[in-house]
């Protein structure tokens, strides 16, 4: 520990941090400030690929030719995403290959949202409205992360959620202003996916192991516990438009904080879904690794063409 | 399998205007690199050309080295138009 608190580099290093400066990849930085990215970049990048699937299910029966566009496209996005992200995980030192591979070894996480299923057409407005406003409120202040390529590609990310998050609201908003049967299809997508998005954050602050150093390494700007909180009080009013109930009798507006006070999440459940245990886990990463597998082929094939034209070149 | 090269993709928004670095992605060869980075970094008609280059063909000039690279701008002001005192009254300067 001495040595490290020695080292001048790394007096340097907190230096730009300190004075909200940005580190670019080729800056000397200590090893568990890498690390620490690493796990989050690729946690992250992680969950872009593997949040395709719960919406992908839909892409087939979505209800219109309109609603079909909008969700391919977004479904597009979160590919692009899962790429933006790998791509600055790669600016690390590591592969994308080898990121995918600890993926699907389950060494590597990914959202624990992604593995609960998607039951009816309403998820898809439920996931856009809630699911994408929580990665927006986690990923906003991200777009100021201390470390450059991931700030970057944060900021591009950020400019394609809004789309994700508005088509969502409307989309339920259109159910909401339906027939009885599209409201209580809304609401049950509401009553479903209420507590998960509140999980998305994290554990509480107390038993966040990671936050304390992120923090202080300008990596995360907010604790888990107030991105809740911020997600919860932009959330409410909005659900007084749609004319949803929000599933907590315990929620109610305090005055003296200023703030919505709320149940939170069944922790246990979170880490019952962490871990592996959650309803949808094991279909996930089995899709997950079938479509890398059946990818091979292709990439065989690219690769086959390009030595093909590298030899054509050489022997021009 | 190996890793398939990088290339670092440049976007130029319109006509006119600069190609500027978007990002970068994997590929097998260039022109599969082109196509891809349209389907990447275009979704949203956000340019109408793109260039790439082999991540691998890039020289650039280290952090560590930014003293002996920029110092010597540093105590040339002169370069700069405020500089220079010029009166009020004088237009067109």
């Amino acid at each position: 520990m001495n040595s490290t608190e020695t080292d001048p580099r790394e007096a340097a290093f907190q230096d730009l941090i300190d004075a909200d400066g940005r580190v670019e990849p080729r800056d000397w930085m200590p090893d568990d400030y890498r690390r620490s990215l690493v796990r989050q970049i690729a946690q992250h990048a992680h969950s872009e690929i593997i949040g395709m699937q719960p919406e992908g299910n839909w892409i087939t029966r979505a209800p219109s030719l309109r609603r079909k566009a909008i969700l391919m496209a977004k479904v597009q996005d979160e590919a692009g995403h899962g790429l933006y992200l790998y791509a600055a995980a790669e600016t690390l030192g590591v592969s994308r290959d080898e990121l995918l591979d600890l993926l699907h070894a389950g060494k590597q996480k990914y959202s624990s949202i992604f593995n609960y299923p998607t039951l009816t057409w309403a998820d898809m407005g439920a996931i856009g409205w809630l699911v994408d406003g929580a990665a927006i409120t986690n990923q906003v202040p991200l777009c100021r992360c201390s470390y450059g390529p991931y700030a970057r590609g944060m900021v591009r990310i950020c400019k394609e959620e809004s789309f994700h998050q508005r088509q969502g609201f409307e989309s339920l908003l259109t159910l909401c202003r339906g027939t009885p049967a599209q409201r209580a299809m809304a609401q049950d997508a509401l009553d479903r996916w209420w507590y998960p998005s509140l999980a998305m954050f994290g554990p509480p602050d107390g038993e966040s192991t990671h936050t304390g150093t992120s923090m202080a390494w300008g990596i995360k700007r907010f604790s888990n516990d107030e991105l809740r909180q911020k997600f919860v009080d932009m959330t409410v009013p909005q659900s007084h438009v749609l004319g949803l109930t929000i599933p907590d009798p315990e929620l109610r507006w305090n005055d003296d904080r200023g703030h919505y006070d709320f149940t939170p999440p069944d922790w246990d459940e979170l880490r019952r879904v962490i871990s592996g245990d959650g309803p949808c886990n094991r279909q996930r990463m089995e899709h997950r690794v079938a479509a890398h597998a059946g990818g091979e082929w292709v990439r065989e094939a690219a690769a086959a063409y390009a030595a093909k034209r590298r030899a054509a070149e050489a022997t021009a | 399998m190996s890793t398939e090269p990088l290339w670092e993709i440049f976007v130029r928004s319109r006509r006119g205007l600069s190609h500027i670095h978007v990002g970068s992605l994997h590929a097998p060869y260039a022109e599969m690199a082109v196509r891809n980075a349209g389907d990447v970094y275009t979704r949203r008609q956000e340019g109408g050309s793109i260039c790439v280059v082999p991540a691998g063909a890039i020289t650039a000039s280290s952090p560590d080295e930014k003293d002996s690279f920029f110092d010597p701008a540093g105590d040339k002001v002169y370069r700069h138009p405020t500089f220079y005192d010029i009166p009020d009254e004088v237009r067109h300067l």
